[in-house]
This record gives C-alpha cells, structure tokens and sequence, in this order.
C-alpha cells in the first residue's frame, strides 16, 4: 500500500502484500479467502496521519491455519518435542509512522516514512503456555517467514513486531482476562517477558487483586512489564469499509477465468506450487539425506547459514556426516557463538574446515591435533590445514618403529603401571596411552599405540 | 470568440483565427471584469500565460496535441493543483499548496490544454448554493443578465443590484459561474449528490456526471468516496464529450476506476431517437417541485413523443429514502475523510501546544465550518459499534434497493431516464441564507442524489428561461458507462431546444467576436 499523507491520494494495493500474505496463509496451513474485505479502523494519534489505518477486520485474507514447533524437553538438546499453535487469521495493513517521544523536551517527534507501508499481521490463538513455548512459536514463524523471502523478520530492526496476550487461569477454568504486552526487541525478550507477567499475574490473582485488560510495555533492562500510559478506556474504533479498495479477490486454477490477463490477478495455486521447502521439510530432508539426529537439523536451521555451510562441508569430505556434524555442532558453532559471529562471517570458511577433516580421516593427523589446528586457523591467518600441521609438528607418526619405541620408553619408564595392567587392571592402559600422546605431543594415533602397547604387555 | 463552443474556438486556434496567448489574455482579462461574481479563488495568471504560450509554439509549428490545446479551463478548488493553492474553500487548507496534479488535471494539462485558476465552491463541497465557503458565496451570473433584469420587478436601483443576486447553485458553483460568464471553455466539478449537475442547471450550462469508475478520483479531495465523481461543466453537449474523451480511463493510482479501455467518441449530427425508450420516474414529481418545471418536464416528454420516441412512465420506488440514506453514507465517509486534518502534517495548525489531542481539537475547530462540523459529529454517531448496524449498515441495504430500482427499470426495455434537475430556478441569495445548509442540501439534492447512490451517468441540459428569466435544466440519467448514448439523447435534446445565450453587459464590452452562435428564439 502506498503511502497517502496528502489530501486527496487514494490508497492502492501493494501486490507483493498480497502474494507474500498468500504465501505465508499457505505455509501456515491456512485457508485463503479468494474474497477478502478492507475496513478503516479510526482513532487519533500523531503517527497515524489519516486519521485511520486501513486493516482487514470483517474478512481477512487468511483464516485457520496451524504452526508446529519444536522445544527441547530438557537443557540438553536431546530430546525434542512438536507442538502446535493455532492461526486464527492473517490480514493485511497499513504501518503507522513511528513516534519518537522526547520527554525531555515534552515533545514527540514523528517520523512518517514507514507510513503507509504493508504489514502482515498474524494472529495467534492462545496455545501456548510458556516463555518457552512463544518464544520457539516465533522462532520458527521467523524461519518461514526467511525461507518465504516475505520478511526478513528480524525483531530488533522492527522488521517483526510481537506483542504477546498473556492471560492465567485454573485449570478447568474458562481463560483470565488478557493484558497486552508490547516492546519486545527479541525472541529472547519475548520469553522473558511471557513468563514474567504471567508471575505478576499469577502473583496479583494470589494476593487477591485483579488483572486489568490493559496494555503493557516490556522493559528489557529491568525485565518487567509496565503500564502504558497512553491508552485509555476502550476505544471505539468505528469501523467501516474501506471505499477506495474494492473486495480482493484471488484466483486458483479452478476459478480463473480464461481471457484474464496474468498479470492482472494472484493466483493461490500458481503460488502454492512455488512455494519452497519450509524449515520442516528442510530438516526432514537433512536427517533423511545425512543420517543426522533431528536435534542436529533443528540447531542446523536456526543458525542462520549453517546448513548450507554444513552441506558444503560434506560435499568436500569423505569424513561421513554423521561425524562431520559434530564438528559443525560442537566446534566451529561454538566458536562462532563465543565470537558472536554470523556463519557468514566465520574466519573458517566450509572449504578450510573440509580440508582439515580430510587430514583427519586419511589419519595424517589425531582427533586432538585437529582441534588444536582448527583453534589456529580460528585466527584467520590464511594458513591452510596442512601448513599449520607442518608448522606445528601435529603429523601423526606414521612410522611404526618410532611409536613402538616411544611405547617402550613409557613402559620402561611407568613400572608401576605396567604392573598394575600385568595384574588385570586394564583401565591403567589409558594413562599409558595418554602418556605417549604427551610424549608424541599429540601425533600418536591413539588406536594404534594401544595395540602396541598392548602387544608389548602381553609378552 | 469567448462566447463560443470549445470545438469551435478549437478550429479557431488550429486555423489561426486567433491565438492560444490572445485568448489566454481575453479570459483572464474577463475574470477580472466579472470578479464580482466571486467565481474564482485563485487565479493562475502566470502560469496559464506561460501554458498559453507553449501551446502557441506548438500550433505555430503545426503540432498541436489535440483539440483540447490552448483552451482555457477552470478547476473547483478541490482537486490538487501542483504549485498553486488548493483550499477547498476551508481555513484548513488555506495556504495548502500541493505537490501534485490530480490525474484529471493532469490529463488536461497534457493536452495543453490552459489552466486560468481554481473556483469557489462550498466549504469542502458541502452545499448545494456554493455559499458557505471561507471567500463568500458565489454569484450566479444570470442575475446580471439582460434577461432576468428584464423580468425583475421594478424597485429602487441599488436594492436591485445588491439584493436579488441569486445564487448559483452548488457545491461547483464557481465552476458553473465561470463557464456560464465565458471566462474559460470548460470547467471541472465534483458530483456527489448532485454537486455538478445543479449549479449547471441555476447556470444555464451542461453539467455531467459520469458512472462512477469511469474517471479517476485520484488528487480529488474526497467528501463521499463511494459516490463522488469529477464533473465537467461546458456550453454545449459535444464540448463535454471532447472533454470526456480526454479524462476517461482506468488510473493505477485510483482502484475504483474501471479496467476496460476507454474508446473516446464523437457524437453524430444527425440522431434518430425513434428507437428509444425514455422512462419518466413518477417518484421525481417531488413535494415542492415547481409548477413551472413540471410543465416544462411534460413538455420535454411530448418532445420525444413527437419524434417517434417510446415514452413511459416508470416507478423508483426508493427514491424518497435517497436523501436519509445519503445523509447517513454522507455523513459516516466525511467523519472518516477529515479525520487526516489534524493540523499536524499540512494545513491550518492551531497555535496550542498543552497536548496533542488540545491541538487536534482546537486546530479543528478553527479549521472547519459548521457544517463540515455538524457532519462529522454525526457521522462518528452512526460509526459507533452500537449505532452500526442500525444506521451505517442499514443504509447500505437502502443503498442497494435504491440501485436496484434503476437496474429493474433499465432492464425494462428503457433507455434513458428524464427528470427535472431542480425543483425550482435558482433562488436569491437571501433567501437561500434562511435556511441552513442541511436543510438546504437535503431539499435540493433529491432529484439528483439517487444517480450517485447507483453510479450512474447524468447530465443536466439547459432547457429554458423560468418566468424570472433565469435558466432551468433537466436531467437525462443513463445506464452504467453508456455515456454515449446518454450523451447523444443530450446533444439531441439540446439541439431541439434551443436554450439562449446569456445576454451579459461585460461579454459584451469584451467579444466583438464574429460568433453569434445563439439565436434568441427560445423553447418557451
């Protein structure tokens, strides 16, 4: 929609509004409406400068329509669960333009760029029953939203904006009154937020206060939730008809007429049929393909680049991905998380990091040596895997004769030991085989000094 | 050469008879003599000499973009002229200037065609006498003519003068006023219940309303949009189909005009109405319609009768809910479309600074009149949730009745609608005053309100001088988009007719033109 400050414009609808409002209704599991209706919804405020905003109140463009997500039981991500959140609707609006609220001066400035500009709005039903819960929903809303291309849907840049309804009630009982809560900058925050007003409800309702149907604001710093003070009493919207937008009617192959013009209308199959895969059939995919548990697709999907850069990797390994996905996991993610780094900016790129893995599995180097090499080639310094190998003398010892000396110099020296593994206790060999790691500085491969060593005691 | 049809002063200009500046300057100099008549607010002289001067250049080098080049128009002060003042005739849009040209401005300026200035109009096009706007009223140029001098009774000289102006019409009064005072060729109206086709009755000229869709509404500051369309104000019925020819047409900025292509057409010369069917609606024999105009209504009917045409009585049953529904679709569109003047982006601002919703209020007491006022409180009203579904949405229903009622009727076998356009000639200015406005509008709109209801094509042709002398209209309503037909039955009408030229003192002094195209043989 565009933007109408002047006296005058007539408002016209955006078709990359519609389409996109489509897509997300279809990948939502929602029913399209083919007749979808606009409403001018009026109250006063500086940033609303026609005095309504245009929204879809009688007849959205999307109506029932579902969204499972995934949580993890417990903190460690190994086991996860579905669930589901119902769509109530999707409807198409206007932005307002942004209020700037100097106190310091008693004024507001108003910043009417975004005016006028589409939005989308999705409305949840209340399934869910935690911080957690909300803040997986979004999460997941975010990913199809991303993989659509209809939104970016970064919260911070206000690209998504969430407000969350928060109610509480007992079991059995019909659902508390709602109080709104806005300003929520993160997925993070929205957690948060959640659970902490459903204490202060739960709290309230204890001491035997009552909740009020208001609005309140979150407040990152102190992890709250405040009273807006600019809404008063219930307004009454006066609702009417938006006259400059006649109903929006969407076609699919069924009702599209022959002669219409292509270009003129939106058709949901046409759409439908180029919809991309969406976040669950991704992850569904990359178990199927790579034998990877679903919690490892799921951490996959949720960074943003992981997965192609995990998928890179496996093209350019023989490592299998089963293995190659720890490394991904536990190594490269969370350096790039100590860092605070996108994948995108990570310093190991998917070729460096295949090309050290390979010189894991041709056995040129050990388990612990690739890590040690990985650590230096986090730093950026434009040395291949095997330079830093070179470098740092980290080659496994290929040769059989120096490690069987090695062996015996540690069996000559730890008598203690070797009389311990003589008498049957088996578990003291490990300390030996760490002994030649130390002593080989971490270039024995460690299945091999333990046939050696092995060989050795037995005589 | 100001007294002729815009086709002719066409031809003139292509054969050189005089040129696009020449006739800028006549205009523009017969503005000012007839300033009394209050017909313009702003006057675009410079800009409309440098128009004039381009499209000279352009006929000079015998590339002239049409027939609409170097001819001079005026536009009421409601739609959006770049770079000169666009008021509305309010304290809220005084000093406005817009950044751009609605499409119909546009589209003329495209063709060349002069823009000489903006008229006076009821505040917000909210009237019917163009007397409640923030520069006076507008005067009917009929009451400074011979004719209706003639038929003055006798009194003192200065009581005559200054007290029996009548009034134009309204709410595109001064539109209505500068066409019938020849000071441009043709004139751009808006016609919400009526607001084209009644000044063009008071002022003795063609004023169409075409269907709604038709034209595009972009840059028109809207009163009803479900119902407002731009008007064209002329001399002649061909003049307002070359002027059509140049509007019409699907606009991407306006979502409720049509997709279809529009074919321009010219109208012929020689019409058989033998074949038509034209449908007299009993229900516009309105309570206060003037015996005078009835007369002339049946008068019209034995016309077509006489010339072989098919002429019936038909009912719409609705129309005399017309006016209540209107006022309430009216009123709940206005409270929504001057929610936007709050004072804070453009416009009148109020000097409070206590608090936004201070500044709002104050801002909106000093910007707006009584009568926009009056109509956006009651619009609110029918807006609440709990008045909705009584008022707002029930008159929808009515709305769809009343449609419905020309659709049966038209799809009867009947062609053309003839009713009268008013129910009397126009009115002293102060006797108008007596009444207030709403009490004004919802008498005068009623017999043209219900083509507004339905979006369909109307127009309003001079028929004759009342016993006054003044000029009285009556009103062909057609079928959605069929204005060629309408407009051929018009153009028929017109030519059997006969309506006199006004006979104006300052024309006079002013054209020592070749072209008498009137004759004064009259219908009466």
């Amino acid at each position: 929609m565009e933007t109408s400050v002047f006296s005058g414009s007539k408002q016209v609808l955006n078709r990359r509004c519609v389409e996109a409002a489509v897509m997300t209704g279809l990948a939502l599991n929602c029913s399209i409406n083919k007749k979808s209706l606009f409403d001018r919804k009026h109250y006063f405020y500086a940033d609303l400068p026609a005095g309504y905003q245009i929204t879809q109140q009688r007849v959205p463009i999307a109506v029932n329509g579902s969204l499972s997500y995934s949580l993890c039981i417990d903190n460690k991500m190994s086991q996860m669960v579905t669930k589901t959140v119902r769509i109530k609707q999707i409807q198409l609006e206007q932005d307002s333009g942004k209020s700037l609220h100097d106190d310091a001066r008693s004024q507001t400035l108003v910043d009417l760029n975004r005016a006028g500009v589409g939005l989308m709005e999705v409305v949840m039903e209340p399934d869910m029953c935690c911080g957690e819960e909300a803040a997986a929903a979004v999460r997941e809303l975010q990913l199809i939203l991303q993989t659509l291309g209809s939104s970016q849907a970064v919260m911070a840049e206000g690209q998504l904006r969430v407000d969350a309804n928060v109610s509480v009630h007992h079991p059995g009982e019909p659902y508390g009154v709602r109080t709104e809560v806005k300003n929520i900058n993160s997925v993070r925050f929205l957690a948060k937020a959640v659970d902490y007003e459903i204490q202060r409800q739960i709290e309230e309702l204890e001491n035997g206060g009552t909740i009020l149907n208001e609005t309140r604001a979150f407040d990152s710093k102190l992890g709250c939730t405040i009273p807006m003070r600019d809404k008063e009493g219930k307004q009454d919207y006066r609702f009417m008809p938006e006259p400059n937008l006649p109903p929006l009617i969407l076609y699919d192959a069924k009702s599209l007429p022959v002669n219409m013009n292509h270009q003129q209308v939106v058709n949901i199959d046409w759409i439908r049929e180029r919809l991309p895969d969406l976040p669950s059939v991704k992850r569904a995919k990359l178990v199927e393909l790579y034998g990877i548990l679903p919690e490892h697709s799921f951490t996959l999907l949720n960074e943003d680049g992981l997965a192609e850069y995990f998928e890179n990797v496996v093209k350019q390994t023989q490592m299998k991905p089963k293995k190659v996905i720890g490394w991904i996991l536990n190594d490269l993610l969370s350096y790039l998380k100590q860092h605070a780094l996108p994948v995108k900016d990570s310093p190991v790129s998917s070729f460096l990091l295949a090309d050290l893995l390979n010189l894991l599995e041709r056995r040129e180097i050990s388990s612990s040596a690739a890590k040690q090499v990985l650590g230096e080639l986090w730093k950026g310094e434009g040395k291949t895997p095997l330079e830093i190998v070179k470098e740092k003398k980290l080659e496994l010892i290929q040769d059989q004769k120096e490690l069987e000396q090695v062996c015996q110099e540690v069996i000559d020296r730890q008598e203690d030991e070797v009389m311990a593994i003589k008498a049957g206790n088996q578990k003291v060999l490990n300390r030996l085989i760490g002994l030649v790691q130390r002593a080989t500085r971490g270039r024995s491969n460690p299945v091999l000094v333990k046939q050696i060593l092995e060989k050795k005691l037995s005589k | 050469m100001l007294r002729a049809s815009l086709r002719e002063v066409s031809a003139a200009l292509k054969e050189g008879r005089v040129s696009a500046t020449e006739l800028c300057q006549r205009c523009l100099s017969l503005i000012k003599s007839t300033g009394f008549l209050n017909a313009y607010i702003t006057v675009a002289e410079g800009t409309a000499l440098k128009q004039a001067e381009e499209s000279e250049k352009r006929y000079r080098r015998g590339q002239p973009l049409g027939v609409l080049d170097g001819i001079p128009f005026a536009v009421k002060d409601n739609f959006n002229t770049a770079g000169i003042e666009t008021t509305c005739a309010s304290n809220m849009l005084k000093g406005y200037i817009s950044p751009y040209n609605a499409t119909v401005v546009q589209k003329l300026l495209d063709q060349g065609a002069v823009l000489l200035g903006k008229t006076n109009l009821d505040e917000f096009a909210m009237g019917s006498g163009s007397t409640d706007g923030i520069f006076g009223p507008v005067r009917n140029p009929w009451s400074y003519s011979r004719q209706y001098k003639e038929k003055a009774p006798p009194k003192s000289s200065s009581e005559n003068e200054e007290s029996d102006w009548v009034i134009t019409g309204g709410s595109s009064g001064g539109s209505a006023a500068a066409v019938s005072s020849f000071t441009c060729f043709a004139a751009l109206g808006s016609d919400t219940g009526g607001s084209t086709r009644n000044p063009a009755a008071h002022c003795g000229v063609v004023g169409l309303k075409p269907t709604y869709g038709l034209i595009s509404r972009h840059g028109l500051i809207p009163l009803v949009n479900s119902m407002d369309v731009p008007g064209i104000l002329t001399r002649c019925v061909d003049d307002a189909a070359v002027v059509l020819g140049s509007l019409a047409g699907h606009d991407p900025k306006d979502s409720t005009t049509i997709q279809d292509t529009f074919k321009p057409f010219e109208l012929p010369n020689l019409i058989d109405v033998r074949k038509l069917c034209i449908g007299i609606p009993k229900e516009y024999h309105a309570p206060g319609l003037s015996s005078e105009i009835l007369a002339l209504w049946s008068k019209a009917a034995d016309l077509f009768k006489d010339a072989g045409a098919k002429v019936i009585e038909v009912s719409l049953p609705h129309t005399r809910y017309s006016i209540v529904c209107y006022h309430v679709l009216c009123t709940a569109e206005v409270a929504s479309n001057m929610a936007r003047f709050d004072g804070l982006e453009y416009g009148h601002r109020a000097d409070m600074n206590k608090s936004t919703e201070s500044m709002y209020a104050a801002t909106r007491r000093e910007g707006f009149n009584d009568v926009v006022r009056g109509r956006i409180l009651s619009g609110n009203y029918f807006l609440l949730k709990q008045n909705y579904e009584n008022y707002f949405i029930k008159a929808q229903k009515v709305r769809r009745l009343i449609a419905d009622d020309f659709v049966k009727v038209f799809g009867s076998g009947v062609d053309i609608l003839l009713t009268p356009t008013t129910l009397s000639d126009a009115v002293p200015y102060v006797e108008f005053i007596k009444e207030d406005n709403r009490t004004r509008s919802a008498q005068d709109d009623i017999l043209t309100q219900a083509a507004n209801m339905a979006g369909l094509p109307a127009i309003s042709i001079p028929t004759a001088l009342s016993k006054r002398g003044l000029p009285v209209g009556l009103q062909f309503i057609g079928r959605s988009f069929q204005e060629k037909q309408l407009l051929t039955v018009a153009k028929w009408f017109e030519k059997q007719v006969k309506f006199p030229m006004i006979q104006l003192e300052e024309v006079k002094r002013h054209d020592c033109s070749v072209f008498q195209h009137q004759k004064s043989v009259s219908f009466l």
